[in-house]
C-alpha cells in the first residue's frame, strides 16, 4: 500500500517531468515593466486571435529588463521588449540590441506635440501615450486637510511635509522620466533644487515604480509621483484616489520593440502589429488598464472626461529630449541614488529643520537659512560638470573594468559623503538661523 | 549486538553520485561566487573589489543596518519565546495547545506577504494608528524603515527559538532542579543560574538561526521599502547593473562569512561547555501551579501575542475578500472576484509549486535517506563528508546560491533543444531541491536510527539482499519519517523567495511565490495577491499539521529545531 503509494508519486513525477516538453508552439517572448493586468489583456486577447502562439510574459522592472536582453546569447534572446521609459530603448538600440522594423499602422500619426511617436530611426514604435503627474488619496487628504496640488513646485511647500512618495530612477523607468521631465523642463540646478526639495517632503522613496500609487491608494502616503495609468486606472478600479497633471508634463510615448537575435522575429514582428492595431489599442482603455492610446480613433469610445493628448486638452510644456536624457542616463539615477534613495533620513531631517527655521522666522531674511537651502538642496554635479564627457564616460564603462568600477565607486562615495555632510551642516544652520 | 556493515559497491557509487551533486550545484555556485568577488576583469587575485566595497559609506552602512536588524530581531524573538517556552514545560497550564498553534501559524507565511498585511493593519495609516489617531491624536511608527523590518521579522521568527528552547527544556532533568531549589534558588533565580544555562544549547540553535534567517531576507525590506541592508543591495546591483556587477559578489561573500560564522559559533558555544546531563528519561521537572494572578498575566500574555502573530493571516484574508481597503480601519465592498481571478489566471503558478516542490522535496527524501543509510550504517570512508556538506546549505543565502547558479550556470543549454538552463523550470527545482536537503535529511537520519539494525539482519539470514532488505524493510519501516521529511521540504520551499525571485525568467515558470509578489504589484489593488497568499497558507498549513501528525506518530523525538 505504501509501496504503490511511491510508485504512483514517482509515475506523477516522470508525467510532471515531461509535460512541459510537450507543448512546442511559437512562443513570443516578452520583456515588460508593465503590470499583470495589461500583460495578461494583451497575452490572453492575442493567443485568442493567434491560437497557435503563445506569448510568455518575462516582468521586470526597466534597468532590470534591460540587463537581462543584454546578458542573453544572440539566437536565445527574447522577442519583445516593451516598456514606458523611451530611453531604455535608446539603450537598447545603441547596444544593437533591437531590430529596425520602421513605422506600423499608418493612421498612428508622427507626431503627439512636437515629439515623435515613433523611433526616427525606425528601431521602435510607441504603443501607448503617457504623461506624468501626481495622484492623491481623497480620504488621506481629507483626513490630513491637504490642499490638492497642481503643479510639481507645490510639492515643495512645508504643508506636504511627509505626505509624498516617489520612486527612485534606478528602479523605476517612469521616474526617470518624471525626474528627467523636471529637470528639462526647469533646468539642471532649479531642476534639482525642486527635486531634492520634494525628495525632502517624501515619506518613502519606494522600491519600484509601482510601490507609489500602492501606497497612495491604500493611504499610506497622501501624494504620489507617477505615470498618468497607475493614477488613472487605480481610480476607474474604484480606489478613493485623484489624478492631475501639472503643466511641466511631458507626453512621451510608451513603446515596442523586436529585440535582434531572438528565436522567433516573426512571431514577435505580428505581437507588435497587434497592439497597434484597433483591437490591440482598444485593450488600453479599460478600466484597470487606463492608458491613452496612440491611434487617435480610439479615443471616440473612450468616456467623455477620458484625457485625450490629441485634443490639446493636457498641456505639455516640455518638448523632451531623449537624447540629452540618454545620455546622462546614468549620472542622473546614480545622483538621485546618492543623494536621495541611500541619504533619505538625513535629506528629510535636513528639510524639516529648514522648514521649522522657516516657520519660526516668519518670512524674515537669514543668510543662515539660505545657505543651509543651498547646502541642502544643491546637487553634487553642477550644470557644467554635467556636460564633462569623461564624467559620462566613466559611468558607461564596461563592469568588468575593475579600475573603472573602482573610479566610479569613489566618485559616487564622494557625492554621498558631501551629501551626508551638507545635510549635517544644514540642520545647524537652520536651527541656529536668527 | 554488533551492526553488520558492508559495503556495497553499488552504495559506494551512490555516495559519489551524490557528492558530484552536491560539489556541482552547492559548492561550485559558491565558488564561482566567490571566485568572482576576488578576481579582476582578467581573471588575476585582486582585493579591489573588497576595498570598493569598504569605500562605500552605503556599504558599511547596509552592513551596520543589517547586522543591527539580525541582532534585535534575536533579541526581541527571545523576549517573545522565553516566558511562553517556560509557561508550557514548567507549568501546569491549559494554554500549551495555544502555544504550539503560537509556534506554527508564523512559519506558514512568507514574510514578506506578512509584511505587506502588516503595514495595513499597523502602518503609517494603518488601522490600528488610524484608531489612535482618531481617539488619542498619536500614532506609533512601528512600520517605519528599520523598526518595521525588525517587527516583521520577529513575528515571523521567534517560533525558531521558542520550539528550540521548548525541546531544549524538555530534557532537563527534574534532578537539577530540585538540586538549585534545595539550595535556596527560586524564581527568576532558579531560572537564570539553573534552568536558561542548562537549555542554553537549544537556545543557541534558534537564536543562530534566526540570525542567520534574517540576516539574509530579501523579500521584507522589498515590500517594506528598506534599501540600505546588505540582501537588498546585492539584488538591487544585481539585476539593475547586471550580473558582472562585483560589488554584488563581495556581498554575497559577506553573507556567506556570516551565516557560516554564526551557525559555527553556535557549535563552538555549545560544545565548551559540557552540557551532558548523567540522568536523562528520569521523571520530567513537575509542573508547577500558577497563582490567580500569574495566570491572568500568562494567559495575557500569550493572548496578546496570539494576536500580533494573527494579525497578517487576518489582514491577508480581508485583503483577499474585499475590494478596496484605503485610509480605513476595516476593508469595503465584499467580492470574490480576486479568487476568481487566481483561479483562472494563476492555475499555472500553483501547478508550478506542486511540481517544483513537489519534485524538489521527492530528490531531497531519495538523497537524503541514502546518505543517512551511507552514514549510518556503512563505513565508506569519508561518508561523513556528505553529511557536512549538506549542511553547508543550511547556512547558505537563498540569495548568494541563486546569484551563483545565474553565474555558474550562464550559457549551459539543456538537452533536446528546451534551453537554457538558468531560464528553466530545471533550475527551481534543483535550487529547491539543494536549499531543502538538509531538512529531510534530519528527518532521514531520525528515522533511520529508529530501525533497529537486527531487523535488516534477521532479513539477510533468511536470504535477503542487500537492496530486497532496503526495499521490502529498511524503506516501509523509514517511511513516516521520509514523508515528514518530504513535507517539510515541500512546504519551506513553497514559502521561499529570495531565489524565486532572482531565478525566475518567464512567468509562465513562476512559482506561487512570485506570483504573490507579481500580483502585489497590481494597481487594482492587492486582492489577487492576497488571494494567492491564502491558497499558498493554505497548502502549507495543511502540509506542516500532516508533518504534526507523521512527526507525532512515526518519530517521537524527531529534532524541532531544524525548519524554516
Amino acid at each position: 500500500m505504501q509501496l504503490s503509494f511511491a510508485r504512483t508519486a514517482v509515475a506523477s513525477a516522470l508525467i510532471a517531468l515531461l509535460a512541459p516538453l510537450a507543448a512546442q508552439a511559437e512562443t513570443i517572448s516578452v520583456v515588460t515593466s508593465f503590470p499583470k493586468e495589461l500583460t495578461a489583456a494583451y497575452k490572453k486577447a492575442y493567443e485568442a486571435k493567434y491560437p497557435n502562439d503563445k506569448v510568455e510574459i518575462l516582468n521586470k522592472n526597466t534597468s532590470a529588463g534591460i540587463a537581462y536582453v543584454r546578458e542573453q546569447a544572440a539566437g536565445s534572446r527574447p522577442e519583445v521588449f516593451w516598456a514606458s521609459a523611451p530611453d531604455a530603448f535608446e539603450v537598447l538600440s545603441g547596444q544593437k540590441l533591437l531590430v529596425n522594423i520602421g513605422p506600423g499602422n499608418p493612421e498612428i500619426p508622427a507626431k503627439v506635440g512636437n515629439y515623435p511617436v515613433n523611433d526616427p530611426k525606425g528601431f521602435y514604435r510607441g504603443q501607448a501615450l503617457a504623461g506624468y503627474g501626481m495622484m492623491w488619496n481623497t480620504r488621506y487628504m481629507k483626513a490630513n486637510k491637504l490642499p490638492a496640488p497642481k503643479e510639481w513646485a507645490d510639492l515643495v511647500k512645508p504643508v506636504y511635509f511627509s505626505h509624498l512618495a516617489i520612486s527612485s530612477p534606478s528602479r523605476s523607468g517612469t521616474t526617470h522620466l518624471t525626474v528627467e521631465t523636471i529637470l528639462q523642463g526647469e533646468g539642471w540646478t532649479k531642476g534639482w533644487e525642486q527635486v531634492l526639495m520634494i525628495g525632502g517632503n517624501c515619506a518613502a522613496i519606494t522600491e519600484r515604480s509601482f510601490g507609489v500609487p500602492d501606497g497612495v491608494s491604500n493611504g499610506q502616503f497622501g501624494i504620489g509621483l507617477v505615470i498618468d495609468f497607475f493614477g488613472l486606472a487605480a481610480k476607474n478600479s474604484g480606489m478613493p484616489v485623484d489624478f492631475v497633471y501639472p503643466s511641466v508634463t511631458s507626453i512621451v510615448p510608451a513603446n515596442i520593440a523586436l529585440i535582434e537575435g531572438a528565436k522567433s522575429s516573426e512571431a514577435g514582428k505580428r505581437f507588435i502589429e497587434f497592439t497597434l492595431s484597433e483591437e490591440g489599442q482598444k485593450l488600453l482603455l479599460q478600466k484597470d488598464i487606463s492608458r491613452l492610446p496612440v491611434l487617435p480613433a480610439i479615443y471616440k469610445q473612450a468616456p467623455a472626461d477620458y484625457p485625450n493628448p490629441f485634443s490639446g486638452k493636457i498641456q505639455a510644456k516640455v518638448n523632451f529630449d531623449s537624447q540629452l536624457s540618454e545620455s546622462r542616463y546614468l549620472v542622473v539615477r546614480s545622483l538621485f541614488d546618492q543623494m536621495i534613495t541611500f541619504r533619505h533620513k538625513e535629506l528629510v531631517a535636513a528639510t524639516k529643520a529648514i522648514q521649522d527655521a522657516e516657520k519660526r522666522l516668519a518670512g524674515r531674511p537669514s543668510a543662515q537659512l539660505d545657505e543651509a537651502r543651498k547646502l541642502a538642496f544643491s546637487p553634487a554635479v553642477d550644470e557644467t560638470q554635467i556636460k564633462d564627457p569623461q564624467l559620462l564616460a566613466l559611468f558607461k564603462a564596461k563592469k568588468a573594468d575593475a579600475d573603472a568600477t573602482r573610479a566610479k565607486a569613489k566618485i559616487e562615495e564622494e557625492w554621498a559623503s558631501r551629501a551626508k555632510a551638507n545635510y549635517a551642516r544644514a540642520i545647524t544652520l537652520a536651527n541656529s538661523a536668527k | 549486538m554488533t551492526t553488520v556493515k558492508r559495503n556495497h559497491p553499488g552504495l559506494i557509487a551512490i555516495a559519489i553520485a551524490i557528492a558530484l551533486f552536491l560539489f556541482v550545484f552547492l559548492i561550485g555556485p559558491i565558488l564561482t561566487v566567490v571566485y568572482t568577488a576576488f578576481t579582476d576583469g582578467h581573471g588575476g587575485f585582486t582585493l579591489t573589489h573588497f576595498l570598493a566595497f569598504a569605500e562605500i559609506s552605503l556599504m558599511r552602512e547596509s552592513f551596520a543596518n543589517s547586522l543591527f536588524v539580525a541582532g534585535m530581531t534575536v533579541f526581541w524573538a527571545t523576549m517573545i519565546a522565553i516566558p511562553l517556552a517556560y509557561l508550557t514545560m514548567r507549568f501546569q497550564f491549559r494554554g500549551a495547545v495555544l502555544i504550539q498553534t503560537l509556534g506554527v501559524l508564523p512559519l506558514v507565511m512568507p514574510a514578506f506577504v506578512g509584511a505587506a498585511a502588516l503595514q495595513l493593519i499597523f502602518g503609517r495609516s494603518g488601522a490600528v494608528n488610524l484608531i489612535l489617531m482618531e481617539n488619542f491624536g498619536f500614532s506609533i511608527p512601528v512600520m517605519e524603515g528599520l523598526s518595521g523590518i525588525i517587527f516583521v521579522e520577529t513575528l515571523h521568527y521567534f517560533p525558531f527559538i521558542l520550539l528550540n528552547l521548548s525541546a531544549s527544556l524538555a530534557t532537563i532533568d527534574s534532578s537539577m532542579e530540585e538540586a538549585g531549589q534545595n539550595l535556596g534558588a527560586s524564581g527568576w533565580r532558579l531560572f537564570r543560574k539553573v534552568i536558561f544555562p542548562l537549555a542554553l544549547p537549544g537556545y543557541i540553535a534558534g537564536a543562530s538561526l534566526v540570525f542567520i534567517k534574517v540576516f539574509d531576507d530579501l523579500g521584507t525590506p522589498l515590500v517594506l521599502n528598506v534599501t540600505n541592508m546588505l540582501a537588498p543591495q546585492a539584488y538591487l546591483r544585481v539585476t539593475s547593473i547586471g550580473i558582472e556587477d562585483p560589488i554584488g559578489y563581495v556581498i554575497c561573500v559577506i553573507l556567506v562569512l556570516f551565516s557560516i560564522a554564526a551557525m559555527a559559533g553556535s557549535w563552538w558555544f555549545v560544545k565548551r561547555r559540557d552540557y551532558a546531563l548523567v540522568s536523562r528519561g528520569g521523571a520530567q521537572a513537575p509542573k508547577r501551579k500558577l497563582t490567580g494572578w500569574q495566570t491572568a498575566l500568562a494567559y495575557g500574555w500569550i493572548f496578546g501575542i496570539l494576536m500580533l502573530v494573527l494579525s497578517p493571516h487576518l489582514g491577508i484574508l480581508l485583503m483577499s475578500l474585499f475590494k478596496v481597503w484605503s485610509f480605513s480601519v476595516l476593508p469595503e465592498q465584499f467580492t470574490l472576484v480576486h479568487y476568481a481571478t487566481i483561479f483562472t489566471d494563476a492555475k499555472q503558478m500553483i501547478w508550478n509549486t506542486i511540481l517544483y516542490c513537489g519534485l524538489a522535496a521527492f530528490i531531497d527524501i531519495i538523497i537524503g535517506g541514502a546518505i543517512a543509510y551511507i552514514v549510518i550504517r556503512t563505513t565508506i570512508p569519508g561518508r561523513q563528508i556528505l553529511d557536512h556538506l549538506v549542511t553547508v546549505a543550511l547556512a547558505m543565502p537563498g540569495l548568494v546560491l541563486g546569484i551563483g547558479y545565474l553565474r555558474a550556470f550562464r550559457g549551459i543549454e539543456l538537452p533536446f533543444g528546451a534551453g537554457a538552463l538558468t531560464a528553466s523550470w530545471v533550475i527551481f527545482v534543483i535550487a529547491y531541491s539543494v536549499r531543502r536537503l538538509p531538512y529531510a535529511l534530519r528527518s532521514c537520519m531520525a528515522a533511520l536510527t529508529q530501525v533497529h539494525p537486527a531487523l535488516e539482519e534477521a532479513a539477510e539470514n533468511v536470504g535477503a539482499g542487500r537492496w530486497r532488505t532496503i526495499r521490502k524493510i529498511v524503506i516501509p519501516l523509514m517511511m513516516g519519517g521520509l514523508l515528514a521529511g518530504f513535507v517539510t521540504s515541500f512546504i519551506t520551499a513553497a514559502a521561499e523567495i529570495s531565489e524565486t525571485i532572482l531565478l525566475t525568467s518567464r512567468e509562465s515558470l513562476a512559482p506561487m511565490s512570485y506570483g504573490i509578489y507579481l500580483y502585489f504589484q497590481s494597481i487594482a489593488g492587492r486582492g489577487p495577491g492576497a488571494a494567492l497568499s491564502v491558497v499558498a497558507i493554505s497548502i502549507v498549513a495543511l502540509g506542516t499539521y500532516i508533518t504534526h501528525r507523521l512527526a507525532a506518530t512515526a518519530t517521537p523525538h524527531q529534532n524541532v529545531g531544524n525548519r524554516t
